[in-house]
C-alpha cells in the first residue's frame, strides 16, 4: 500500500476512531448505563457526571502513559540491569545493580560529554536569553520593529539540520591557495588569519561554534516571550523614572528588568531544557568527534551504535537527572498559580 | 524614551543596532539559499557572497582531444571554445603550466610542451596548430583566469526535485516527511481537545494532581523513551515504520497539546458553558458545539508547534520510523546521510536543505500569529 494512502486511511481511523469512541462512550452511560429517567434518574445522571470526565481523558492518560511515564520506569529498570545468556541458553537481560553506571563512570567520553553539557548550560541559555532581551527591547515602539522581528524569530521553524548545513557553509574550510567559501574563513583571512582553520575540528573551542547554531535558533524564541512581557509593564512606571531624571540604560535595567524577571526565568529554563537535549545539531555536524560529544548523542551512539542498551538507559538516567530540578519548579509554579 | 531630546539622541543607535542585529541573523540562512541557485564550480571557487558581482575565477579548463584535430595543408589543428555554451565570460591572462598561470594575456600564442603553439583569445575560443600530428588521448591543460557575470541557476533544484535518477531520493523522502506528519499533527490534536476540555470544565478528584502530572511531563526528555518503546513496538509487532511514528509522535506532543488547550479553554467565558448545561446539552454536544469552534486559536497554535517538530524531527524518524531498506526515509535524515558522504557536494547539499526548510517557513510566515500566540500561552505564566 502506498504511504500516502496509507497515511489517509491513518488519520481516518485514528480521528474516526477517536470522535466514535467519544461519542459512543458518552452514549453508552447516558443511555444504557446511567439512563436520566425512571425512579434513579437524579442519582444517574450524578452518576454519569463522575464517569464522564474519565471518558474524555481516557485515550490522553493511556497515550500519555505507555509513551511517556512508562519509559520513565522501564528506562531507569533497563539501566539496572545488562544483556547476558541465561542459564538455558537464551540471552535476556538480568539484573546488574550499578554496573552500568560504574562502567559509564569510567568511560572518558561520557566525562567529555558532561562537561560539554555543562559548558552548553552555562553558555547557549544565558547568550539566547541576552541576545533576545536586547533584540525585544530594541525592537520596541520600532516602526519596523514587527519586521526585524519576524526576521530574527524565524530560524525557530528551521530545523536543527538545516541549520546545521546552514552553519556548514559559514565554517567551511578550503586549502590556503583556494578561495575560501566560508564566511568565518574568509573574514578571518581578510583580518589578518595566516592559515584557514577548519573551526569544527578545534577542540574545546569547536563546542562554541556548535552552540553558535543553537543561540541563532532560540533567541527568536527568547525574543518573542520577552517582548510581549516588556510590553505589559505598566507604563506609569517607567515614566515615573524618566520623570525622576533616570536615563535609558538605568530605565531598561533598573525598572523594566526587574519587573520581567519570571518571565526571563521562564525563558532560560525553557532553554536549559532545550541545551539538555540537543542531539541532532552534534549528530549532524560533527558527530561527537573531536571533542565535541554531548550526553544525548553519547546515548544515541550507545543505543545504536554500540548496542549497549544499559549503558545507553543509564545515560538517559543522567539527562533526566539533570531535567529533574527543573521539572519540579515547573510543577510548584503550575500549582501555585491554579490555587 | 518619550521624552523628545532623549529620543532622537538614541534613535539612530537603536536603528542601526537592529540592523545589525537582523542582518547578522539572516546572513547565514541566505548564504545558503543563494549558493543552491549556483553551479558546483561557482560555489567552490567563490564565496556565495561575491555571487551577485563578476567575478574573477582562475579555472583549469581543457582543450578537445587530439582525435578531433583536422589537418588543414601542412599543420594539425584542433579548434574549439573552452567554456561550456552560454558562458559569458572573458579571460585576461592565461597560462599553458600550473606553475605560471599568467604568462600570456588574450590573443597571444604560446608554445605547447610537446611540440606546437596554443593561441587563446578572450572569449575563450583556442587554436592549436603544430607541424605533427597532436598525439595523446586527452586533451592539453589550459589555466584560465576569466571575469563572468553573476549567474543563477534551476539547475540545482531540477536536479534534487525532478530528476528520475537522482540519487538523493529528496523527492520520496519529501512525501515521506509529508506522510509523517500529517497524521502525527491531527490526532494528538483530537485526543488532547477532549482530556483538555475535561481538565479544564469539569469537576472530577485528582484534576489537580493529573495537570500537576501533565506539566511534568511537558519537560520529560524524549532520550527516556527511546529504548522502552522500541522495545514495546518490537513485541506489538509494530515495528518500525510510519505507524510507529505516528504514535510516537502522538505521545511526545500530548503534554504540550493539553497543556495549551487547557490553559486557553479555561479561559472562555462561562456564561455561555453554563447556559448550555441549564438548557440540556450534553457535554459532547457542548464541547463539539461551542468549546472546539471557539478554541481555533490555540488548536491552530498547537498544530503549527506540532507541524514544524514533526517535520524537522530527526531523532524519532530515526529511532520509529527508518528501518534497514531505507524506503521511508525522510528529509532530515536525507540530509544528514547528504552531509557525510559528500561534504563537498555543496550545491546538493544546499538545494536540499533548502528544499526541507521551505516548507516550515512558509508555514511560519502564514501563520505566525498563531505560532506567537501559542508561545506566549505557552511560557508566560
Amino acid at each position: 500500500m502506498h504511504p500516502a494512502l496509507q497515511g489517509i486511511i491513518t488519520i481516518l481511523v485514528g480521528v474516526g476512531g477517536c470522535i466514535g469512541y467519544f461519542y459512543l462512550s458518552n452514549q453508552f452511560i447516558d443511555k444504557v448505563l446511567f439512563p436520566a429517567r425512571g425512579k434513579n434518574a437524579g442519582r444517574n445522571i450524578n452518576r454519569a457526571n463522575i464517569v464522564r470526565p474519565w471518558l474524555f481523558l481516557l485515550p490522553a492518560i493511556l497515550a500519555l502513559g505507555v509513551y511517556l511515564a512508562y519509559p520513565v520506569f522501564e528506562t531507569l529498570r533497563l539501566s539496572l540491569t545488562e544483556r547476558s545468556t541465561l542459564p538455558d541458553g537464551s540471552t535476556g537481560y538480568v539484573w546488574a545493580g550499578a554496573d552500568n553506571y560504574r562502567q559509564m563512570l569510567n568511560e572518558p567520553k561520557f566525562w567529555e560529554a558532561l562537561k560539554n553539557n555543562a559548558l552548553w548550560l552555562a553558555v547557549v541559555p544565558a547568550l539566547a536569553t541576552g541576545f533576545g532581551l536586547l533584540a525585544a527591547q530594541l525592537t520596541d515602539r520600532l516602526k519596523w520593529g514587527n519586521i526585524a522581528k519576524s526576521l530574527i524569530f524565524m530560524p525557530m521553524a528551521i530545523s536543527f539540520v538545516g541549520a546545521a548545513v546552514i552553519f556548514k557553509l559559514v565554517y567551511d574550510m578550503r586549502p590556503i591557495e583556494q578561495e575560501q567559501i566560508g564566511v568565518l574563513n574568509a573574514l578571518y583571512l581578510n583580518f589578518g588569519g595566516e592559515a584557514p582553520i577548519a573551526w569544527l575540528t578545534v577542540p574545546f573551542w569547536n563546542s562554541f561554534f556548535l552552540m553558535a547554531v543553537l543561540v541563532w535558533i532560540q533567541t527568536g524564541f527568547a525574543m518573542v516571550i520577552l517582548s510581549a512581557a516588556l510590553r505589559g509593564i505598566p507604563e506609569e512606571t517607567i515614566e515615573a523614572a524618566i520623570v525622576d531624571g533616570a536615563n535609558p540604560f538605568q530605565v531598561f535595567f533598573k525598572i523594566k528588568v526587574p519587573q520581567i524577571k519570571s518571565t526571563i526565568m521562564v525563558v532560560w529554563t525553557t532553554i536549559t531544557i532545550v541545551v539538555l537535549k540537543v542531539f541532532d545539531i552534534v549528530f549532524a555536524m560533527t558527530n561527537g568527534q573531536w571533542e565535541t560529544q554531548v550526553l544525548a548523542n553519547y546515548m544515541y551512539d550507545k543505543l545504536f551504535r554500540s548496542n549497549d542498551w544499559g549503558v545507553g538507559s543509564a545515560s538517559a538516567m543522567v539527562i533526566m537527572l539533570l531535567v529533574t530540578p527543573i521539572l519540579v519548579w515547573n510543577v510548584r509554579n503550575a500549582r501555585n498559580e491554579m490555587k | 524614551m518619550h521624552i523628545a531630546g532623549q529620543k532622537s539622541s538614541l534613535s539612530w543607535a537603536v536603528h542601526i543596532s537592529v540592523l545589525a542585529l537582523v542582518a547578522l541573523w539572516l546572513f547565514p540562512t541566505v548564504g545558503l539559499l543563494v549558493s543552491s541557485f549556483r553551479t558546483s564550480d561557482q560555489i567552490a571557487t567563490s564565496g556565495w557572497w561575491k555571487a551577485m558581482f563578476p567575478s574573477q575565477q582562475n579555472l583549469t579548463l581543457r582543450s578537445d582531444a587530439p582525435e578531433l584535430q583536422v589537418q588543414e595543408g601542412d599543420v594539425f589543428v584542433i579548434e574549439g571554445m573552452l567554456f561550456a555554451e552560454g558562458k559569458n565570460a572573458e579571460i585576461s591572462v592565461w597560462g599553458v603550466s600550473s606553475r605560471a598561470i599568467d604568462s600570456f594575456v588574450a590573443g597571444d600564442s604560446a608554445p605547447l610542451k610537446k611540440g606546437g603553439t596554443v593561441t587563446v583569445q578572450a572569449n575563450g575560443q583556442y587554436r592549436m596548430e603544430n607541424t605533427e600530428p597532436f598525439s595523446g588521448t586527452r586533451g592539453t591543460r589550459i589555466f584560465v583566469t576569466a571575469t563572468t557575470p553573476p549567474e543563477f541557476t534551476l539547475r540545482n533544484y531540477q536536479n534534487v526535485l525532478f530528476d528520475p535518477e537522482n540519487a538523493e531520493g529528496m523527492a520520496k523522502a519529501f512525501i515521506n516527511t509529508l506522510t509523517v506528519t500529517i497524521p502525527a499533527t491531527i490526532i494528538p490534536i483530537v485526543i488532547a481537545a477532549f482530556a483538555a476540555y475535561a481538565l479544564a470544565w469539569m469537576e472530577f478528584p485528582g484534576r489537580a494532581l493529573l495537570i500537576a502530572v501533565i506539566v511534568g511531563l511537558l519537560v520529560v526528555p524524549l532520550q527516556l523513551a527511546l529504548i522502552p518503546l522500541l522495545k514495546l513496538h518490537n513485541e506489538v509487532g509494530i515495528g518500525k515504520g510510519y505507524l510507529g511514528a505516528w504514535l510516537a509522535h502522538t505521545g511526545f506532543g500530548l503534554p504540550l497539546a493539553i497543556y495549551l488547550l487547557r490553559n486557553y479553554m479555561v479561559g472562555l467565558p462561562r456564561d455561555i458553558i453554563e447556559n448550555a448545561r441549564v438548557d440540556g446539552a450534553t457535554e459532547f454536544q457542548i464541547f463539539i458545539k461551542i468549546i472546539l469552534p471557539l478554541s481555533f486559536p490555540a488548536l491552530a497554535s498547537f498544530a503549527i508547534f506540532q507541524f514544524l517538530w514533526t517535520w524537522n524531527d530527526l531523532l524519532v524518524a530515526l529511532v520509529f520510523l527508518i528501518d534497514s531498506t531505507g524506503d521511508t526515509t525522510v528529509m532530515t535524515k536525507q540530509i544528514v546521510e547528504l552531509l557525510g558522504t559528500r561534504g563537498g557536494n555543496w550545491e546538493i547539499l544546499a538545494t536540499s536543505a533548502f528544499v526541507s526548510i521551505a516548507v516550515p517557513l512558509m508555514v511560519f510566515f502564514a501563520m505566525q500569529k498563531y505560532l506567537v500566540r501559542g508561545l506566549l500561552a505557552g511560557s508566560v505564566k
